[in-house]
């Protein structure tokens, strides 16, 4: 009862919710616009929430994640151009349906699945995160590096790139983590002579060089691109046959999003795809997928927005982000001093209960701006890109510039956008980098920890159970690639 | 999906060195290569001080892994070769260029001219012909970003032409 209390608390304070509003907003700003997403926006606002309290960053960065997960769907419906990876399986049958005449009907169906999505993976949030928070009290030095290790692994199997490839983009966002001072000895490594370089490399330059810089690069090579927009009247709320027809689909795809996005590494992308191929399995008519499919929406819809609460778990719970966007929402609560883990459940319950009660605030926040402002929303994707990503390019600078008011964070920004590009053109995913930077310190010191408890023997490490069972996860995460590449031979 | 064939077809056809799984897996072996041995010449902690494994074993051990995975992709492209990528266009080159143009002005003139040059040069090079909004895009938001910055962040922007006059 004490918790549902806290939990309204953001209700009952007037700043949180204009940062609530102000959030939701800008987060369906972002999730529109293509290129853009909640993982660049959270990064471009991280330097903004300096000026806020704890609870007010989290509380906006994590309004910014939810409604950007489903502004994405607007673009992918109107102009068949997922504004967020995590909308590209809603366009599959989003596009076509609009194409049909019925954009309202689609939208309202993106609108409604999402949001309860959205509220379904909050409840799992609520219930689950504290339980799996109370099981990391077991977890030492040795646990938290086969966990790291678990998380790494997860990145062979994401929805973008080949699996090595992820796992080299994987290695090599760790590599970066160990740019700088070493934590144990104080010894200089690739700092190659730069004063600059030896606090380490910051993650706000290299996610917006990583996700804004190098999306400019692509839209520079695409700046004859035509959309082809389809008009929109109004969103209507699905009928009682379309809830009927779908209200099975929400359900297993909020399920299956929520369950994607606990797992480490993993997210949206994923969790919709995933979502989609079960609403299509499950149909009772999987010949209309890919024409307009009303549960092909839904089954989409529901999943990535169900991924935001479930990937919320692992990174309040262990402090292992559980997608991109959660990872820079770990660099917030970083930033701001909060240390994620078992011991923010026990020390700061109005702080959690207040991110769950925003984030349940949240999806019906955006429910209410989507359903009222889709139209102005989808105007947004008229702003040219040459007004456009000047400006971004402009915020990008001053952004990454203040954190710590280095020039050189801002050319390491630029370094990774170029880099960044390259590594999209030639199929490598830059969410791995992300991922392996953020989890790069906690892999390295819990090895090197492990190594001093264990006395040096690496075979101590599987005497431990905890341990034991992450490293035969992280197997069979390495295995599942091979083995669903095998299964997709015989079928063919 | 022919479009894709056709793409890895014209690829199979190209001598080793000209295709895009050897330059990609070279440039990163090669850049790994000079990483692992800028390794040997990390600081050595003495064997009484040290507490398990040296700073440079780590790092050793992940540019290992990487230059092994590399040579996997290349080995697996040989079989499966990679779809030619489309020849990049002279809008991105100058987008680039506009880039080494922001780094050398925020270097020897000024922060905020950088920005407003590469704003006002990107624009222009993507298509944008009229005045108002070359304006809009490098000096009118430019500005409204700079004082955004410096007010509520209580940001000091590095000192230069412009960022002088406006301090002083």
């Amino acid at each position: 009862m004490d918790n549902l209390l806290l939990m309204l608390a953001p209700l009952f304070s007037s700043k949180l919710l204009l940062v609530l509003f102000f959030g939701t907003l800008f987060g369906l700003i972002l999730g529109v616009l293509p290129g853009l997403g909640p993982t660049t926006g959270g990064a471009l606002i991280l330097p903004f929430t300096m000026t806020l309290d704890p609870l007010s960053a989290i509380v906006l960065l994590t309004s910014i994640y939810c409604a950007g997960t489903y502004g994405g769907a607007i673009t992918a419906v109107l102009i068949n151009t997922p504004g967020t990876p995590a909308a590209a399986a809603t366009c599959l049958d989003g596009y076509p349906l609009a194409q049909k005449g019925e954009a309202g009907r689609a939208l309202g169906m993106a609108t409604v699945s999402s949001t309860v999505g959205g509220i379904f993976s909050v409840v799992i949030l609520v219930f689950f995160a504290p339980i799996l928070a109370q099981l990391a009290y077991e977890f030492g030095q040795p646990e938290y590096f086969a966990l790291a290790i678990f998380g790494l692994t997860m990145l062979a199997s994401i929805g973008e790139g080949s699996p090595i490839k992820n796992l080299i983009a994987g290695a090599f966002g760790i590599l970066i983590s160990t740019v700088g001072k070493d934590f144990m000895t104080s010894i200089d490594r690739f700092t190659f002579g730069i004063n600059e370089l030896t606090e380490g490399i910051g993650f706000i330059p290299v996610v917006v060089g990583l996700f804004a810089m190098s999306e400019m690069l692509t839209q520079s090579t695409l700046i004859n691109q035509v959309f082809n927009r389809i008009a929109l009247k109004a969103i209507k709320l699905p009928s009682k046959d379309d809830y009927k027809k779908t209200w099975k689909t929400i359900l297993r795809s909020s399920g299956i999003g929520s369950f994607i996005g606990v797992l480490p590494a993993e997210g949206g992308t994923v969790a919709s795809l995933i979502g989609y191929s079960e609403a299509k399995r499950f149909s009772k008519k999987p010949e209309e997928f890919g024409k307009g499919s009303i549960e092909g929406i839904a089954g989409a819809e529901a999943a990535n927005n169900a991924a935001t609460g479930g990937a919320m778990v692992p990174t309040l719970a262990l402090g292992i982000p559980g997608s991109a966007t959660t990872a820079v929402i770990l660099t917030g609560l970083i930033i701001h001093g909060v240390r994620p883990g078992p011991d923010l459940f026990r020390e700061q319950p109005d702080f959690l209960y207040g991110i769950f009660g925003s984030m349940l605030i949240a999806n019906i926040l955006f429910f209410i701006f989507g359903f009222f402002g889709a139209k102005i929303f989808a105007r947004i994707t008229l702003v040219p890109n040459k007004i456009l990503w000047p400006m971004i390019f402009a915020v990008s600078v001053c952004g990454t510039y203040s954190l710590n008011q280095s020039i050189i964070d801002v050319w390491i920004m630029l370094f990774f956008g170029v880099l960044g590009f390259f590594m999209r053109r030639y199929g490598f995913s830059v969410v791995p980098v992300i991922i392996g930077l953020i989890l790069g310190e906690l892999v390295e010191g819990t090895l090197r920890q492990s190594l001093v408890i264990f006395e040096g023997n690496w075979l101590m490490f599987f005497t431990r159970p905890i341990a034991l069972t992450f490293f035969i996860l992280s197997l069979i995460a390495l295995a599942f690639p091979l083995i669903r590449s095998r299964k997709i031979k015989k079928k063919k | 999906m022919s479009n894709v064939r056709k793409q890895k077809r014209a690829n199979k056809s190209l001598p080793f060195f000209f295709k895009d799984e050897f330059k990609v897996s070279f440039v990163i072996i090669f850049v790994s290569a000079i990483l692992l041995i800028t390794t040997f010449t990390f600081d050595i902690v003495p064997p009484i001080l040290n507490r398990g494994i040296q700073p440079a074993t780590f790092p050793k051990a992940l540019l290992i892994l990487i230059i092994a995975m590399t040579l996997i992709i290349y080995y697996l492209a040989t079989k499966n070769p990679w779809k030619v990528e489309k020849k990049l266009p002279k809008s991105f080159f100058l987008t680039l260029l506009s880039f080494v143009i922001f780094i050398v002005v925020s270097k020897t003139l000024d922060f905020f001219l950088a920005i407003s040059a590469l704003s006002i040069f990107v624009s222009y090079c993507w298509g944008e012909k009229r005045l108002f909004y070359l304006l809009l895009v490098g000096i009118i938001f430019p500005i409204i970003v700079f004082i955004f910055f410096e007010t509520i962040l209580g940001l000091r922007f590095p000192p230069g032409i412009i960022t002088n006059i406006y301090y002083s």
